[in-house]
């Protein structure tokens, strides 16, 4: 294990199958001078200006690391990173960073959800330092569902700093090497800083400007809520690109195939923020039972490949979560080819 | 947000996600609910500027301060007041006139920063599916009022220990000057 970390650490995922995926390891040690910034696949992707895929993985409720590297192991030629939920929905599960690292020991560069529901400002700098010194190369930040919608419904809501508040917080302690208090980091940490937003939802005037706002506080990519409406999320585009933030920060739409009648009567009444327009409803509703998932297959790839064509688009995130292994269809229907990572699985060894 | 379609969940999708039809109430410390304001935006700018600091004002701050008894009066006084127009829950650190005189404090998140992911194609509180987003009223008062800009400031992170205490006395004092900053500024708050 300590072998694959370090040489994720570095941005060369070990693979899982032997393959070595080459490159020198520069140990890292304590003084601050030498800290190598992250240089990672995804991040290299993004920079390069190819379509970026990245893909949602939900960790198992339960002690099982060997499920992350099975969701993940037929995505390693077809996305650039996946991003490890932080107890999605608000229901527990596997700890974001040990799903991480899992993701790593099976040779794909992770995106750590670090969400503000269940830790406070003191848990939040240090799960962050953790995951730099253990080489998790990507932080994806979020205020989180509240525990209402989750397994514990009793539990405390925590949100000590907020969304944005998390994002500002750990560009400080990135690039200033100091905590919120004040304290001096040695090392400083080094990850890629990535945020979340949801064009669909009100206030619809205001989403760009938050987006602003976030990338202002240190967001190098942002990943969007579900997009269903290729159409209406190329206006919300072209407001980002009014203000610029296309320039600033990599902007990843949110995807996914509804999989079943009942994942789009969960969609269309139990997720907040989440709106199905009705020609998809539509679309699912008129094909037989057997076939809904294919449709759902369908009409993500057709989503998919009219997104790739909204300028300043940096790519897509996909979320078939419990369906993960669909993705590479969805992705080859949608006319999408392998990615081909720098450095990255794609075509490593 | 990236909310999963979770079909391999055995009992199906999570149905505990789905809203509460009527929502129990919750503990307001840890949950609270979002609060429209029960006065108009306008006249809320027009009185911030009776109340905006001054000599007299700073002396006033100083001398409550140092009488336990009188501050503890004047902070009930404020509470009262602030508490029947905004919902005000005395976090200490009033940060009103930043966001349309609408209580980001009362989004059950507590959202310094402005709204979640989760609000409602009709604009309703994903928490409380039949209020309104607190954001809303706050995106809407400050734009109505020329002050869009407002909204752009990045909130920083509260001090826990100031709860219940008067955030007049704080701000007359000059004491509130750390509470937000242009978000594109780096720092550490001390």
């Amino acid at each position: 294990m300590t072998g694959e970390m370090l040489d994720a650490r570095a941005g060369l995922p070990a693979r899982a199958d032997g393959r070595e995926a080459g490159g020198d390891e520069a140990p890292r040690t304590g003084d601050p001078g030498v800290t190598p910034r992250a240089s990672t696949a995804f991040r290299a992707a993004l920079e390069s200006g190819a379509f970026t895929v990245t893909a949602e993985i939900g960790p198992p409720r339960g002690a099982d690391a060997g499920a992350i590297g099975r969701k993940v192991a037929p995505l390693r030629d077809w996305v650039a990173a996946v991003n490890i939920t932080d107890n999605q929905g608000a229901s527990v599960r596997l700890a974001n960073w040990a799903g991480s690292l899992a993701a790593m020991a099976a040779g794909v560069e992770p995106i750590m959800q670090m969400t503000c529901r269940d830790r406070n400002r003191i848990a939040l700098q240090s799960d962050l330092l953790g995951a730099s010194a253990l080489g998790i190369p990507n932080i994806l930040v979020m205020t989180g569902d509240h525990p209402r919608f989750g397994d514990h419904a009793s539990a405390k809501p925590v949100f000590d700093l907020d969304s944005v508040q998390l994002l500002w917080t750990a560009r400080t302690m990135r690039d200033e090497g100091k905590l919120l208090s004040g304290r001096k980091l040695n090392p400083p940490p080094s990850w890629f800083l990535g945020a979340v937003e949801n064009p669909s939802a009100p206030p619809a005037d205001f989403r760009a400007a938050r987006l602003g706002k976030k990338v202002a506080a240190g967001a190098q990519f942002v990943q969007t809520q579900y997009v269903f409406d290729a159409a209406a999320f190329a206006g919300w585009m072209a407001q980002v690109r009014d203000l610029g933030l296309h320039e600033r920060c990599h902007v990843l739409a949110g995807v996914g195939p509804i999989a079943s009648l009942r994942a789009l009567a969960h969609l269309e009444q139990g997720v907040p923020g989440v709106q199905v327009p009705a020609e998809v409803s539509r679309r699912l509703r008129g094909v037989p039972e057997a076939r809904v998932a294919d449709e759902g297959v369908a009409i993500c790839a057709e989503t998919i490949a009219e997104l790739t064509q909204v300028p300043g688009l940096a790519g897509v995130h996909v979320m078939a979560v419990g369906a993960e292994h669909r993705i590479p269809v969805i992705l080859r229907q949608a006319g999408l080819a392998p990615m081909l990572v720098p450095g990255g699985p794609g075509h490593a060894g | 947000m990236l909310k999963p379609m979770d079909s391999s969940t055995p009992g199906g999708l999570r149905a505990a996600r789905a809203r509460p039809a009527a929502a129990p109430a919750a503990s307001p410390a840890t949950s609270p609910r979002p609060v429209s304001p029960r006065a108009p935006a306008r006249s809320m700018y027009l009185l911030h500027h009776l109340l905006e600091p001054n000599a007299g004002y700073r002396r006033l701050a100083a001398w409550l301060e140092a009488r336990p008894r009188l501050r503890r009066l004047f902070t009930a006084a404020e509470k009262g007041v602030k508490q029947e127009i905004f919902g005000c829950r005395m976090c200490g650190q009033c940060t009103l006139p930043s966001t349309g005189y609408a209580c980001p404090m009362t989004c059950p998140k507590q959202l310094r920063n402005g709204p979640c992911g989760g609000v409602g194609a009709d604009g309703c509180c994903e928490v409380y599916p039949e209020m309104r987003c607190v954001w809303l009223e706050a995106v809407e008062r400050a734009e109505s009022q020329g002050r869009p800009g407002d909204l752009l400031r990045l909130q920083l992170p509260i001090d826990h220990r100031l709860w219940g205490q008067s955030s007049w006395i704080r701000y007359w004092q000059g004491r509130d000057e750390d509470l937000w900053t242009d978000a594109a500024r780096s720092g550490t708050r001390q």
